[in-house]
C-alpha cells in the first residue's frame, strides 16, 4: 500500500477507535441509571416511599422507605445551609478582602482546593474518633458535622470558580465609587446569584449521595428522624446494607431507595443546567 | 465614625475567623490521625508496616502490604482501562466534533460525575459482578465470584472519567490554532497532526488530569468495597479478590474498640490516604495553575 | 516544470463564512518564479485567500467555497483531490512562528519523516541542506537535540521557513510572516524569500507597503472581497489605475 494509503487508513481507524470511546464513556451514564431503573421500578409503589420498614430493616418484609428519604433530606438540607453560611464568607473574603497574588491567598485557595479531593472516609474516621472521644453516639447530629466539613471545600471552590468570572473593571469601577469592600462583595453576588444555586445543588447533591462519611456517624435506624441527636436512616447506606440480603423484599428496598436517590440526583443536575442557562443572561 | 467602614472591618474580623477556623479543623485533622496512629508506629516501625503482608489485628499483627497493593491493583487497573479512553474520546471532541456534540456530550459527561458513589456501587453488583464471573472468566480460564479487583478496577475506570475528561478536554481547547495548522501545512494528517504535535504538547496538561484520576481513585471508598471482595490479601492476578485502603477503614471500624492498637492501625491507615491524596491532588493542581499562568 | 502553464490559477474562486461573503469572484493567475504579495486593508479577505491556496481554509467553521484554485492544472477543490498531497506543495510560514514541540533536528525532519522517509542520513542530509538554506545551520549545528522552543524569535521563523522548505514544496505562502519579528530578522527573512524565488513561487500577504516593494515583483490589491488591481510593483504602488487602490497606497506616495 502506498504510503499516503496507509497514512488514510489510520487515521480512519484511529476515528473508529476514537468514536467508540466516546460512546463508551457517554453510554455507561444511561448503561448505570437504566440498571437502576430496571432493577428498581417493579419496586416504587406508594407504600414504597410513605412508610417505613416494618419489622426491621434487616429481615423486615414489609413497609418501606420513607425513613431513609426524610434522613437524607434532613441531613443533607442542614449540611448543605451550613456549609453555604460557612463557605461564602470564606470565599468572599479570600477574593475581595485579602489582597490578590499574596501567599495567604494563594496558599489557602491551593489548600481548599486540595481538600476538595479529599474522600469522605477521612472525614468520617476522624468525625467518629472526635464522638468517641467526647462521648456522642452515631447520630443525626454526627452525621451533619461531618458533611458540612465535607461540603465546605466544595462550596468555596465553586464560588471561587464563580468570582473568577466577573470582570476585573467591574472592581475597579465600584472601588473608585468609594465602595467599601462588603459592598463590593454585595455587588458581586448579585451577580453570580445563579451561581450560587448550582453551588448550593452540587453541595447538595454530594452531601445526600455520601456513603462513607455518614457510615460511622449517623447510624442506621428504622424509625423515621425525630430527634438530631438519635441515629438516623439514609438513603445510601439504606442501599449498602439492604442490597446484599437474601429477602427479596429487602433487596426491593435497596433497589427502591438507589431509584429514589437518582430521581433526586438528576432533579439536581436538570436544575444545575437551568440555572447555568439563566447565568449567562447578565453577563457583561 | 462612618458606620460603613466599621460594617466593613467587623465583617472582615469574622470572615477572616471562619477561615482561620476552618484551617485549625484542618490542622487539628492532620494532628488527631498523627496522634492517634502514634501507638501504632511505636509498637512497630514505620517500614514492616507497610511492608508486612500478614494482616491479622487478633493477633497483633499489622501488615498494611495487602491493602496497599489492593488499592494500586485496583487503581492501576482503572487506569488500564480508562486513560486510553479519555484520551481517544477527548481528542475527537475536541478536534473532530463540532460544537453541538461537544454541548450535548460534555454535560452528559458531567452527570455521571454527579452520581454518587453508591450507585456505582449497586450497578457493580448488578452488573458488573455477574458479568466477570459468567462471562470474562470462562473466557480466560479463571474460576471467580466475580467480587475482584477488576470489578473494582471496571467501576472505577467510569468513575473517574468525568474528571480526566473534563480536563482533558479543556487543556486540549488551548492549544493554538497555528500549531495544528503548521503541522497541517506541511501535509500531516489530522491523526498524525493530533499524535505528533497536539498530545506531545499537551502532555503536562493531559499528566495532571490522569494525577487528579489517580487520585480520586485512591479514595473512592463505597463502590469498590462493594465489589471488590474485601479479602486481606495480596492480590496475584486480575481475578483475585482484593481489599482497597478505603475499604479497611470502612469495614472494620465496629470492631476497633475490642481490640488493642486496632484503632490506631485505621487512624494510621486515614492518615496515609489522607497525606497521599494530598499529595496527588497538590501535584496536580500546580502543574494547571502553572499551564493556566502560562496561556 | 512546464513554464508555460501558470502554477496556479484562480478560477471563480467564492469563499462564504457563516453567511458572509468573504471572497468574491476571484480570478487571478499568480506568476511564477516571483513574490506576489498580497495588500489591502484588514479584514478585507487576503489571509482568507492565501488559506484557499493550502485548503486550510477547510477548517474554518460554516465555510463554503465555489470555483477552483488550479495547481500545476490540476484542481485541488476537486472532489477526490488528496488534501495532504496538495498541502505538501504549499509551505507555510505563519505570522508568529510555530516550532512544532520537539527538537530542532525533528522539526525540519518532521515533514520528509511524515512522508515516509525513514533512512535517517537522508534525514540528516535534508535536515543540514535546510538549515543552511536559511541560514540557522552554524548557529544551531551543535545542539540540533534541544528544544526548538529555546531559539530566539527571529530563529524560529527562520527554523519554520527551514521546516516547510524540507518538504520540498512548489509554493511558499506566508501570512504576515514577519511581524512579529525584529528588523534584522525581518531583513534575513526578506533576503532569504528573495533568494527563494528562482526555485519556488511565493505568495505573501503583508499590511507593510515598504515591505511590499522591497520585496515583490507583482502586487495584488485586495478589497472588500475583491481583486481591485494586479500589477508589477511598482506600477500598484506608484501608479495606481482605481481609486480605491489610490487611497490606500496614499501615505505609500507621499
Amino acid at each position: 500500500m502506498s504510503n499516503i494509503k496507509k497514512r488514510l487508513l489510520k487515521e480512519k481507524i484511529a476515528k473508529v477507535a476514537m468514536q467508540l470511546s466516546g460512546i463508551t464513556i457517554t453510554g455507561s451514564l444511561f448503561f448505570i441509571i437504566g440498571t437502576i431503573l430496571y432493577k428498581g421500578l417493579p419496586y416504587l409503589s406508594w407504600e414504597m416511599i410513605s412508610q417505613s420498614p416494618q419489622g426491621g430493616f434487616y429481615i423486615g418484609k414489609e413497609g418501606g422507605i420513607l425513613n431513609a428519604i426524610l434522613g437524607s433530606l434532613y441531613l443533607a438540607t442542614c449540611s448543605t445551609m451550613l456549609a453555604t453560611l460557612i463557605g461564602i464568607p470564606i470565599s468572599i473574603f479570600l477574593n475581595i478582602y485579602v489582597k490578590s497574588g499574596t501567599f495567604l491567598e494563594r496558599s489557602c485557595k491551593l489548600l481548599f482546593d486540595v481538600l476538595f479531593g479529599i474522600p469522605s472516609i477521612v472525614y468520617g474516621a476522624i468525625a467518629f474518633s472526635i464522638m468517641v472521644w467526647v462521648g456522642i453516639r452515631a447520630s443525626l447530629l454526627g452525621g451533619i458535622i461531618t458533611i458540612t466539613l465535607l461540603t465546605i471545600p466544595i462550596v468555596v471552590r465553586t464560588i471561587d470558580e464563580l468570582l473568577k468570572t466577573i470582570p476585573v473593571d467591574l472592581k475597579h469601577v465600584t472601588f473608585s465609587l468609594g465602595a467599601t469592600r462588603w459592598e463590593l462583595a454585595k455587588i458581586f453576588l448579585k451577580y453570580i446569584k445563579p451561581g450560587i444555586f448550582t453551588a448550593i445543588l452540587l453541595a447538595f447533591g454530594r452531601a445526600i449521595g455520601d456513603v462513607a462519611g455518614v457510615l460511622l456517624t449517623t447510624g442506621f435506624s428504622d424509625n423515621l428522624p425525630k430527634y438530631i441527636d438519635e441515629p438516623a436512616a439514609t438513603l445510601p447506606l439504606a442501599i449498602f446494607f439492604q442490597l446484599s440480603s437474601p429477602i427479596p423484599e429487602v433487596q426491593g428496598r435497596a433497589y427502591a431507595s438507589a431509584l429514589v436517590l437518582t430521581f433526586i440526583i438528576l432533579i439536581i443536575v436538570i436544575c444545575t443546567h437551568l440555572l447555568a442557562s439563566k447565568q449567562q443572561k447578565h453577563k457583561i | 465614625m462612618n458606620w460603613r467602614l466599621i460594617k466593613d472591618k467587623l465583617i472582615q474580623r469574622s470572615f477572616a475567623t471562619l477561615l482561620a477556623l476552618s484551617l485549625i479543623v484542618i490542622v487539628l485533622i492532620l494532628l488527631g490521625l498523627s496522634f492517634k496512629s502514634l501507638p501504632l508506629l511505636r509498637a512497630e516501625s514505620f517500614g514492616a508496616i507497610l511492608t508486612e503482608s500478614v494482616w491479622s489485628p487478633l493477633n497483633g499483627s499489622f501488615g498494611f502490604l495487602p491493602f496497599i497493593m489492593g488499592t494500586i491493583w485496583v487503581t492501576f487497573i482503572s487506569l488500564i482501562i480508562s486513560v486510553p479512553l479519555c484520551i481517544l474520546a477527548s481528542a475527537y471532541l475536541v478536534e473532530y466534533a463540532g460544537e453541538a456534540l461537544r454541548r450535548m456530550v460534555l454535560p452528559l459527561v458531567n452527570v455521571l460525575a454527579a452520581i454518587p458513589p453508591v450507585l456505582y456501587g449497586v450497578w457493580g453488583v448488578l452488573f458488573v459482578v455477574p458479568f466477570l464471573s459468567q462471562y470474562v472468566a470462562p473466557i480466560v480460564g479463571a474460576e471467580t465470584t466475580g467480587y475482584t479487583v477488576f470489578a473494582g478496577g471496571i467501576v472505577l475506570a467510569v468513575m473517574i472519567f468525568p474528571i480526566m475528561v473534563s480536563i482533558m478536554v479543556e487543556v486540549l481547547q488551548t492549544i493554538p490554532y497555528e500549531l495544528k495548522a503548521a503541522s497541517l501545512s506541511l501535509g500531516a494528517t489530522k491523526w498524525e497532526t493530533i499524535v505528533k504535535v497536539i498530545l506531545v504538547k499537551a502532555k503536562p496538561g493531559l499528566i495532571a488530569a490522569i494525577v487528579l484520576g489517580i487520585s480520586r481513585a485512591f479514595g473512592e471508598t463505597i463502590a469498590v468495597l462493594m465489589v471488590c471482595g474485601n479479602i486481606p490479601q495480596i492480590p496475584k492476578s486480575f481475578f483475585d479478590a482484593g481489599y482497597p485502603l478505603p475499604a479497611l477503614i470502612a469495614n472494620n471500624f465496629g470492631e476497633m474498640m475490642s481490640i488493642p492498637l486496632y484503632d490506631s492501625a485505621l487512624m494510621f491507615a486515614a492518615l496515609l490516604l489522607f497525606v497521599l491524596i494530598f499529595g496527588f491532588n497538590l501535584i496536580s493542581r500546580l502543574i494547571l495553575n502553572r499551564l493556566e499562568g502560562k496561556s | 516544470m512546464n513554464a508555460s502553464i501558470p502554477h496556479i490559477q484562480i478560477k471563480d474562486l467564492n469563499v462564504t463564512i457563516e453567511g458572509k461573503r468573504i471572497l468574491k469572484n476571484i480570478n487571478l493567475s499568480i506568476p511564477n518564479n516571483s513574490i506576489t504579495s498580497l495588500i489591502g486593508p484588514s479584514g478585507c479577505g487576503k489571509t482568507t485567500l492565501l488559506k484557499t491556496l493550502n485548503r486550510l481554509v477547510d477548517d474554518t467553521k460554516g465555510v463554503e467555497i465555489t470555483g477552483s484554485v488550479l495547481v500545476n492544472g490540476e484542481d485541488i477543490y476537486a472532489k477526490d483531490a488528496e488534501v495532504t498531497h496538495i498541502r505538501k506543495k504549499m509551505g507555510l510560514l505563519s505570522q508568529k512562528p510555530f516550532p512544532l514541540p520537539m527538537s530542532i533536528f525533528d522539526n525540519v525532519a518532521y515533514g520528509p519523516r511524515i512522508h515516509g522517509e525513514k533512512n535517517k542520513q537522508v534525514l540528516a542530509q535534508i535536515v543540514e541542506t535546510q538549515l543552511r538554506n536559511v541560514g540557522l545551520w552554524h548557529e544551531v549545528k551543535d545542539r540540533l537535540e534541544a528544544s526548538a522552543t529555546r531559539l530566539s524569535i527571529g530563529q524560529q521563523q527562520r527554523l519554520c521557513l527551514a521546516r516547510g522548505l524540507a518538504v520540498k514544496p512548489e509554493i511558499i505562502l506566508g501570512d504576515e510572516s514577519t511581524s512579529a519579528l525584529d528588523p534584522v530578522s525581518t531583513q534575513t527573512i526578506e533576503n532569504l524569500l528573495i533568494e527563494l524565488k528562482q526555485d519556488y513561487t511565493i505568495v505573501l500577504v503583508t499590511h507593510i507597503l515598504r515591505q511590499a516593494r522591497r520585496v515583490s515583483d507583482y502586487i495584488i490589491f485586495v478589497y472588500d472581497g475583491e481583486i481591485i488591481e494586479f500589477g508589477k510593483t511598482d506600477d500598484v504602488l506608484l501608479n495606481p489605475q482605481h481609486e480605491i487602490t489610490q487611497q490606500y497606497v496614499k501615505g505609500f506616495i507621499s
